[in-house]
């Protein structure tokens, strides 16, 4: 080791995350010059066990590989099914998932909003914006009576109806949240103090994004139009569209940015769904065993581009089913943006893509020498 | 009856530290492999709504400065030597909560291939937390039992060495029936 530099060593238990990953930062003085990340400490095989597992019963083991996603990965799942069995899920189903898929996208970037402001010791924020996000986990739970997996989706469609009350209290609850977004957007593009821990931190230029292969919110800040609800609508998307919302600054306060303007059109098009909800069952009859083939589906998490594959052999088992999360795209970038950057800047950035730990639990070691 | 002078403020000053004790726990946060549905509860906790820190619970980044373990999911063979070292670290008396089905069975992953089971295999719980996951009325209910668990038993916690002598039995049994 050169005699001015030093590793420092955090994790995997560590205070500014809450999940566990392993990082060690070389450090010449403040200045970060070499990132090494060890993940895998939620490393638990789901995808081996849903070879163990009925084609229904692995709807609620896939629902738990991450619990801020978790609605996503299991419409994921089930719109490979559908597709292996040759299945459509109803309108009215389909057009309830995409009012699922759209509130967790709001339950998660809030919380996304209060953890990165956290980790810039903006505490203030934090509190704030988990204060409103238990409006939006009230919605939820009232739709479905659970705060986070809610466990909404069947293999062919959904359990739960929306009902005029339950409609209302979202209409009521939206308001709410788009009136307190205005304020946060106004907070991360014109609070001085916070823009100087954001503004010109954590570069990411077009061509570094689409070299690192970003996805979702991280490669849309740095201008790369990349929204799977567009590029290949599923569910109800081509329906109920969303515009893609890109910045083309590439630094962690247009990552804030466009998070908190996709939070907008959500909120739009919830609305839109819910006055033009198509009637309908809720539900298409499924087999119990899929016919052999195989299935890719492709859906936009709250994080980015969630892919599955899944293969069957005509039993009441799937025979292999692949995972690849938006987080460990993201990940890529992390290591190399640290660099040249101030220690204190790096839970910033890390935080910047919106890690998620239990989803990208296959990475071994990323090294950037 | 014998009294010893230089011993004699001891039960008064246990007494103290008792009743600092309880009132202002300090706790750690560990995730073993958890899904993450329970820690964002925890934090969830911890923010306005349900605002843990009414009651003095205060989350900490240290495991030395800490009185109570807070740990979610099932243990991972990755994080277990992590979990029994952050446990370690720990000053006495420590306390561990298992918040979740999963800390408290493996939950939804029993038979994965990269799961000890639950935390109780690796390190001793003293509050058990269920729920997938628990909301954070029940996170609170669980933290305010184990205060007041302490209040009942003079803040004294069973010695580690014993405890840590029946988990080990408990994570050989596991491995056995394995």
């Amino acid at each position: 080791m050169e005699a001015n530099k030093f590793i420092v060593p955090i994790g995997p238990q560590h205070p500014a995350l809450k999940e566990p990953g392993h990082f060690e930062f070389t450090v010449d003085g403040e200045v970060v010059t070499n990132a090494t990340i060890r993940l895998g400490y939620v490393h638990r095989g789901v995808e081996r066990g849903t070879e163990d597992r009925t084609w229904v019963q692995n709807l609620y083991l896939i629902e738990r590989i991450c619990g801020i996603c978790s609605h996503i990965h299991a419409t994921a799942y089930a719109l490979g099914v559908e597709k292996l069995a040759g299945v459509t899920a109803p309108p009215r189903a389909q057009a309830i998932r995409e009012l699922f898929c759209e509130l967790e996208r709001i339950h998660s970037h809030l919380l996304w909003v209060g953890v990165a402001a956290h980790e810039a010791g903006f505490d203030a924020l934090f509190m704030y914006s988990w204060r409103d996000r238990e409006t939006v986990m009230d919605l939820l739970e009232g739709l479905s009576g659970n705060r986070v997996h809610y466990s909404c989706n069947l293999l062919g469609g959904v359990k739960f109806d929306i009902d005029e009350a339950q409609r209302d209290a979202i209409l009521r609850g939206l308001d709410f949240l788009e009136q307190r977004t205005h304020h946060y957007l106004d907070v991360v593009t014109n609070d001085a103090a916070f823009l100087r821990r954001t503004r010109g931190v954590g570069m990411m230029t077009r061509e570094q994004a689409i070299e690192y292969g970003a996805v979702g919110p991280v490669a849309r800040a740095s201008g790369v139009a990349r929204d799977v609800r567009v590029d290949a609508p599923y569910l109800a998307y081509d329906q109920f569209p969303v515009n893609t919302i890109i910045d083309t600054a590439g630094d962690l306060e247009a990552r804030f940015a466009v998070r908190v303007r996709e939070l907008f059109e959500s909120y739009r098009v919830i609305r839109e769904i819910l006055d033009k909800l198509p009637p309908g069952e809720l539900a298409a009859k499924m087999p119990r065993k899929m016919p052999p083939g195989e299935a890719i589906s492709r859906v936009e998490a709250p994080r980015g581009e969630l892919f599955y594959f899944i293969k069957s052999n005509g039993g009441d088992k799937p025979e292999r089913v692949k995972v690849r999360t938006p987080s460990i795209c993201n990940f890529g970038s992390v290591g190399r943006l640290t660099i040249g950057h101030q220690l204190a800047d790096a839970p910033m950035i890390l935080a910047g893509i919106d890690p998620c730990f239990s989803c990208n639990d296959r990475v071994v070691v990323v090294s950037t020498k | 009856m014998n009294i010893n002078p230089e011993h004699i403020w001891d039960g008064a000053l246990e007494k103290l530290k008792t009743w600092a004790r309880i009132n202002s726990p300090w706790a750690i946060h560990y995730n073993s492999g958890s899904c993450n549905g329970c820690d964002i509860e925890i934090l969830a906790t911890l923010t306005p709504r349900y605002d843990l820190e009414r009651v003095g619970v205060k989350l900490q980044g240290s495991p030395r400065h800490a009185d109570i373990l807070i740990c979610t999911g099932p243990v991972t063979l990755q994080s277990r030597e992590r979990l029994k070292r952050i446990y370690e670290q720990m000053p006495e008396p420590k306390f561990v909560v298992a918040v979740g089905s999963c800390a408290i069975s493996g939950g939804a992953f029993q038979g994965c291939y990269n799961i000890v089971g639950h935390v109780d295999a690796v390190i001793p719980v003293d509050v058990y937390i269920p729920g997938c996951p628990p909301r954070p009325e029940a996170i609170i209910d669980g933290v305010v039992k184990l205060l007041e668990s302490l209040k009942k038993t003079d803040g004294r916690a069973q010695s580690t060495d014993d405890r840590l002598q029946n988990t080990d039995n408990r994570s050989q049994t596991a491995d056995a029936g394995q």
